[in-house]
């Protein structure tokens, strides 16, 4: 490939691009205000946990619903019917959230080789915030998510979302989270639509996704209530 | 492994693609394409519309888009500084690149310098746009494409024809065949018995790529966005392949078109919401990535940022131009577009095809600067200006104004460099004449109705016999057979209908 006149000076590259885009806005172009018209929040009273539970269904993940009390005997039931043995389970995840499930816990520490976690049937974990309106829960690497390859390669991925964590819109879910964190947005299993446009579940992300939704009764008596 | 490892096949370029007219009789000609394609924008059109309806401010949405877009166009300099500053202060490497051979040779210095002998690669329209894959191959670099329909056409030894799906031009029973075929030779084979149901098919992506996502210590990808405020970088994405691409490599390189900016964290709740509805009909798609230079202990710890001009520039010279750059890729205005549907897309010469591709292609080739070649010239005719790709747009691009403009500089362009001005120069200037006077309009219209009742067969006009500019304008176009009587002559005879 013959190389550009130019090239062999990468310094100068930034130098000359920044001047070309300076030369190009000679016509100094007015500033314009950027109208924020769109919804923020869904309506008040809107019932935002229904509203996940249905969006998330919508893409063929598997939501659960249960109050705390409650958790660890839906945990256990979800990875019983998955025939899922073997777990990653990042540092922070509660112990009580496995307690009643007959698994072999696998931990992160030392870290886990790619091949070992390809090895796993699935994984646990919290997650950061959640959005009602897309029926997305979204990671970022805390301490009960773990790494992010943590829910890459395992074939199974449980996540456990609280009703608190649950916002209705992404402009609330982006005003919730640390940009710096490495996040990573999930709306149902992996998916594809690129032969006929026809969408299938399930290439190389984790083919099942169950999200397993913790009921909080006075949050929802309060969000009823609009305050 | 026994013989020489398995290499990814020659890719094909654009180069040689003949002018548009040319190059969709063909296409027009392949019934095949013709039904894949009509079939697929059929789909994707009707889902579209089902997810846009359900936000009763989607309006407030494109206008916020395309604000936010200008606002990065306008401050651009500034913007690329404040990304370049945090992307760097949060462990990152930025490069900046004139051109293609530029940032071609970062990608390849970047991934010797970590004795990669391959790379694997996320989706990705800059890389495409600078033909990277070839510029590594060159190298000794293997690059395995990882997306399930850039794949597809890898494996074909084949050239997209779509931004976000560019197999769409192939059926499920061809790409079983080019997997059963091809697989094999670059890696682990297609299962035995392979079907043609898309479930099979994406299983035995799943299978083949799975070796090379888990042994690449090299991982190339673009970016839809990125945050100048924070130096987030965003990849938004379907299959996995992107996650495992940004996550599983000790090295990643990322090549980002410099007008992909957007200023602040915030900005992205409206990006996010407008991508996924127009792009693939959804209300979010399945995975979406976001980065800040280097995390330790999590992901790969090396991250190369190339900031791409390649032209650019010129497109933001200009004014009426460069609203071309707030394009965010979603390929809503291929799915709309007539031509488009029946053309597929490559006969428009460039990875950037459809309404987009007829504005953007030229104004990355420098046709604000410079006269163009033919194909390129040819490209913003490509177009009824019907304007439906106005109406999904979610930046609110005016595509039919600026394909109007590109074809002035075109005509103009052409004045200064033939001696023979071209067809629209002739019809316009004739136009300009004809339209001066009533007189001479009524002349011309009875001189139509009778050109019309000689030249014309079964109702319409295919072509104008001899040589000559006006005749060339009907290698393009059919017309309907002008009225024997204009309006205005009828009214004259009848006393506006009274008599008639």
């Amino acid at each position: 490939m013959a190389g550009s006149p130019e090239a062999g000076r990468p310094s100068d590259a930034r130098e000359s691009v920044l001047a070309r885009i300076r030369e190009s806005l000679a016509d100094r172009p007015s500033a314009v205000a950027i109208p924020r018209d769109y919804e923020l929040a869904l309506p008040p009273g809107a019932d935002v946990t229904a509203l996940f539970v249905e969006r998330v269904s919508d893409y063929r993940a598997t939501v659960h619903r249960t109050m705390v009390a409650g958790l660890p005997a839906m945990i256990a039931a979800v990875l019983r019917a998955r025939g899922a043995t073997r777990l990653a389970v990042p540092a922070r995840v509660p112990d009580a959230w496995l307690s009643a499930a007959d698994v072999e816990r696998v931990g992160d520490d030392p870290p886990l080789s790619y091949a070992a976690l390809d090895a796993l049937e699935g994984v646990i974990t919290g997650c950061a915030v959640a959005v009602a309106e897309t029926g997305t829960i979204v990671l970022d690497a805390g301490p009960d998510q773990g790494r992010r390859v943590l829910s890459l390669l395992p074939d199974l991925h449980v996540c456990v979302v609280t009703a608190s964590q649950v916002v209705g819109t992404v402009p609330e879910a982006l005003a919730r989270l640390q940009p710096t964190r490495p996040q990573t947005w999930i709306s149902g299993p992996s998916a594809t639509s690129d032969i006929e446009l026809q969408r299938v579940e399930g290439v190389h992300g984790p083919r099942t996704l169950d999200v397993i939704l913790v009921d909080d009764p006075q949050l929802l008596m309060r969000r009823r209530s609009g305050s | 492994m026994t013989g020489p490892a398995p290499r990814p096949p020659h890719e094909p370029t654009f180069a040689g693609t003949p002018p548009f007219p040319v190059a969709a009789r063909a296409a027009l000609a392949d019934a095949q394409l013709r039904a894949n394609l009509g079939r697929a924008t059929a789909t994707i059109r009707a889902k579209r519309a089902a997810v846009v309806a359900e936000r009763a401010d989607w309006e407030a949405l494109r206008l916020a888009g395309a604000a936010i877009k200008d606002e990065v166009l306008r401050d651009l300099p500034s913007l690329l500084e404040e990304l370049e500053q945090a992307v760097t202060a949060a462990g990152g490497t930025v490069h900046w690149a004139r051109d293609a051979a530029e940032a071609n040779a970062i990608v390849a210095d970047v991934a010797l310098s970590h004795g990669a002998r391959e790379v694997v690669k996320v989706k990705s329209m800059a890389t495409q746009e600078i033909e990277l894959n070839e510029a590594l191959r060159q190298v000794g670099i293997d690059v395995w494409e990882t997306d399930l329909a850039e794949m597809i056409v890898q494996l074909g030894h084949d050239l997209p024809s779509h931004i976000l799906v560019p197999a769409i031009h192939r059926n499920r029973t061809e790409i079983r065949d080019i997997f059963l075929d091809e697989m094999g030779r670059v890696g682990r084979p297609a299962p035995d018995g392979l079907t043609d149901e898309p479930g099979d098919l994406a299983e035995a992506a799943r299978l083949h790529l799975r070796e090379k996502f888990l042994r690449a210590r090299v991982a190339v990808s673009g970016a839809n966005f990125a945050v100048a405020q924070t130096g987030t970088v965003v990849v938004v994405e379907s299959e996995g392949n992107g996650r495992m691409c940004l996550t599983l490599p000790d090295v990643l390189i990322t090549v980002m078109g410099i007008e992909k900016l957007v200023p602040t964290w915030r900005d992205l709740e409206v990006f996010l919401q407008s991508l996924p509805r127009s792009a693939t009909a959804e209300r979010m798609n399945p995975y979406t990535s976001m980065w800040t230079g280097v995390t330790p202990g999590d992901g790969p710890q090396a991250f190369h940022l190339i900031l791409l001009d390649n032209g650019r520039t010129d497109v933001l010279s200009d004014t009426v131009g460069r609203q071309a750059l707030r394009c965010i890729r979603c390929s809503a205005c291929l799915n709309v577009c007539p031509v488009y549907e029946r053309t597929g897309g490559r006969a428009y010469g460039s990875v950037y095809p459809g309404p987009i591709g007829a504005i953007l292609t030229p104004q990355l080739r420098g046709i604000a600067k410079h006269p163009v070649d033919k194909q390129t010239a040819s490209l913003p005719f490509a177009s009824s200006l019907c304007g439906a790709c106005v109406d999904v747009c979610p930046v609110r691009i005016d595509i039919p104004e600026v394909l109007v403009h590109l074809r002035g500089q075109v005509v103009r362009q052409s004045e200064a460099t033939h001696r023979l001005p071209t067809a629209e120069a002739v019809v316009m200037r004739a136009a300009a004449w004809t339209l001066q006077t009533p007189r001479r309009l009524g002349l011309a219209e009875r001189a139509a109705g009778l050109g019309g009742g000689i030249f014309g067969r079964k109702g319409m006009l295919r072509r104008l016999p001899g040589p000559g500019p006006v005749a060339g304008w009907f290698a393009k176009r059919d017309l309907k057979v002008p009225a024997r009587e204009s309006f205005r002559a009828w009214w004259r005879r009848t006393g506006g209908g009274e008599a008639d």
